[in-house]
């Protein structure tokens, strides 16, 4: 990519990760689930990138891979400088540190036969980090930096509300210090009054700690408040990458569009022109020839079921792959 | 035979869940009046009342643990909840009907779309075996499903979310109801196809005058879809006004905090670089309720009087209802 100029933390290039479907007795593989299909990303320090989509977009799986918390099928993601996605697990284990993870429901990620100190623990025991006297220390300012107390560290997670789960889910992901947090989802399960605490917190946290993060989620509002930069993800692929305000003032993917112009908006007298698209988001197993967009598209022109469009720079960082521009 | 304006009224309903842990005051003194043709929205958190409420309307409250312990619901100048039970099943689906949020689950796996929309017919209008399956044909078209002949001899699980979603509203419009009641019925659904349903409800509402409860957690779908809302809290009606009013000048301490809370589209790219507020604290569990005003911890605008008693809905003008000791004493 051309963002070379400045060094990136995380380059992902040309990352796909296809499922096999398997069949019969001997298990015969009779097709993929094409999950993440080729996409390519830079993260900078510091920087937060949004992955939005529909549900079988790709998003999570993108996440997951880019963790190594799946393995990929081809490309390479190179995290400082190193390659981790054929790198061996002995090696890879110092990395895992550096690169957390913050899950979407904070009732299902958390074992709810730990204590929270037991919980924060554990990433330090594996890793062999803050032995003796240190742990206590840490994990009374890993609890006070999420915004609970020290007190609260003897409990289980079932004492706790959505909300203060979800602060415990990343005081585990700070544990170690890391350097590039994935979220998935981070706020989708909470409520909606608790939403802002968290977002928040985890604006602050970057702040303070210099993270750099990854957000996926499919909340297009959530998304905006949160990133510098967004990748828009359709069917496996991303169908644009822009900074945060040409997406949201000058989106040029008729999917980004759509996608836009679909959020309900909570203010009455603001009545929009509605593009409402046909049809649901077509099966990964046999995503549609040419541009995957294009059954959907109301732009479709002759060219778009023949041939697959590229990710073409617009200039200041605006990437679109759509054979319009 | 009714002299009300609204065709269906709640008066101080109160649905309590009698637990092992205790009574949990679900909903707790709630009224509120729906008008012909009017789409009202009940909007909150979760625990915060909106579906129990819901499911009293339908009198679908399991029993026990449940049980509306006080209130009246009129339904066109009658009360339903004193009528007995089969004549209540005369009503249910047919002149008041629920879309649920999760399509999936609340279709029977077991039986074809066509069976179950066809039931609707059968079971209310005493329809043929042969005729329910046409009229279900005509209503999968009206809900725009495409291939409609084809479908209807289709299983639930054959479907996408989103068509689930519409199958579930041809089945709840099949009797042509006075009443529907929406259950969060796009939540489980992408922002896409979303958009689909939304627009279809209110087109199908313009279509045949159905007034609709629309009950969500999302301020986008009040705004885009209500004309009046009621926001619930722990149990109780915070505000209740017509839906531009609670959006432009709100004023429980509640709903101006939600407002506030939730990142709106396309605000921070056109250089309003704010940072959102955070209503403190967490909802309350409903066994567990704080004195006084049960917003009170929460509160930024918190007074003495607050901790120690609940403040009425004072009307600050007309159609708008606050529970709040700002407005009133």
């Amino acid at each position: 990519m051309k963002v070379d100029k400045v060094e990136a933390l995380l380059d992902v290039q040309n990352l796909k990760v296809h499922f096999p479907i398997k069949k019969g007795l001997l298990s015969k593989t009779v097709g993929y689930v094409y999950a993440v299909d080729g996409i390519s990303l830079t993260l900078q320090k510091g920087e937060t990138l949004g992955l939005v989509g529909e549900s079988g977009c790709g998003k999570t799986t993108a996440g997951l891979a880019i963790l190594r918390l799946i393995s990929a099928t081809s490309g390479t993601v190179t995290y400082d400088g190193k390659e981790i996605t054929r790198m061996a697990g002995s090696e890879l284990r110092p990395l895992r540190r550096d690169l957390q993870m913050i899950f979407q429901d904070p009732y299902s990620s958390l074992n709810p036969r730990m204590t929270v100190n037991q919980i924060l623990s554990d990433p330090m025991d594996i890793h062999g980090l803050y032995p003796g006297g240190a742990r206590r220390e840490r994990i009374a300012f890993l609890l006070e930096k999420v915004g609970l107390s020290s007190e609260h560290g003897r409990r289980y997670p079932h004492e706790f509300s959505g909300g203060q789960r979800q602060r415990i889910g990343i005081a585990r992901a700070l544990a170690l210090n890391p350097q590039v947090i994935v979220g998935d989802e981070p706020v989708s399960a909470l409520d909606v009054s608790i939403r802002a605490q968290i977002l928040n917190l985890l604006i602050d946290l970057q702040r303070e700690f210099d993270l750099s993060y990854i957000i996926v989620a499919h909340d297009l509002a959530v998304v905006e408040y949160i990133c510098n930069r967004i990748a828009v993800m359709y069917l496996g692929k991303i169908v644009e990458n822009a900074p945060y305000r040409n997406l949201y003032t000058n989106p040029k993917h008729p999917y980004t569009q759509a996608l836009l112009a679909a959020v309900p908006i909570p203010d009455p007298k603001k009545a929009r022109k509605r593009l409402i698209l046909e049809g649901d988001v077509p099966s990964p197993i046999q995503p549609p020839s040419g541009c995957h967009f294009h059954p959907r598209c109301p732009y479709r022109m002759e060219v778009c079921d023949q041939k697959e469009p590229a990710l073409k720079d617009l200039g200041g960082g605006h990437e679109v792959s759509c054979f319009l521009y | 035979m009714s002299s009300s304006p609204y065709l269906l009224e709640v008066q101080a309903l109160k649905t309590y869940f009698y637990t092992f842990y205790g009574v949990a005051r679900a909903v707790d003194d709630v009224s509120f009046q729906l008008a012909p043709g009017e789409v009202l929205g009940l909007v909150g958190e979760s625990g915060c009342g909106k579906s129990v409420t819901a499911q009293s309307v339908l009198r679908l409250i399991p029993e026990p643990p449940g049980r509306i312990v006080h209130g009246r619901i009129l339904f066109d100048g009658h009360d339903i909840l004193a009528i007995p039970m089969d004549e209540m099943r005369s009503i249910r689906g047919k002149r008041i009907s629920m879309i649920f949020q999760e399509p999936m689950s609340s279709l029977n796996p077991v039986y074809t779309v066509g069976d179950q929309i066809g039931e609707m017919f059968s079971l209310h209008q005493g329809s043929s075996k042969r005729e329910s399956l046409g009229r279900a044909v005509e209503m999968l078209r009206k809900v725009q499903i495409p291939a409609p002949e084809r479908r209807v001899h289709e299983y639930p699980h054959q479907l996408s979310g989103g068509m689930r979603q519409r199958a579930m509203i041809a089945m709840a419009l099949a009797c042509n109801p006075e009443i529907l009641i929406a259950d969060e019925p796009t939540t489980a659904l992408d922002v896409t196809v979303q958009a689909q349903i939304l627009n279809l409800m209110m087109q199908l509402r313009r279509d045949y005058e159905t007034a609709i409860i629309m009950i969500t957690h999302d301020l986008g779908v009040i705004a885009e879809t209500t004309t009046r809302v009621v926001v619930m809290y722990a149990g109780k009606v915070a505000e209740e006004a017509a839906t531009p009013v609670i959006f432009e000048d709100p004023k429980h301490p509640y709903t101006r905090g939600l407002l506030r809370s939730i990142p709106k589209l396309g605000e921070r790219s056109q250089g309003q670089e704010t940072r959102l507020s955070e209503i403190p604290g967490m909802v309350p569990g409903l066994l567990d309720l704080p004195s006084g005003c049960t917003f009170h911890p929460r509160c930024p605008e918190v007074m003495g009087i607050c901790r120690e008693q609940m403040p009425d809905l004072f009307e600050v003008e007309q159609g708008h209802l606050v529970r709040c000791w700002l407005y009133g004493r």
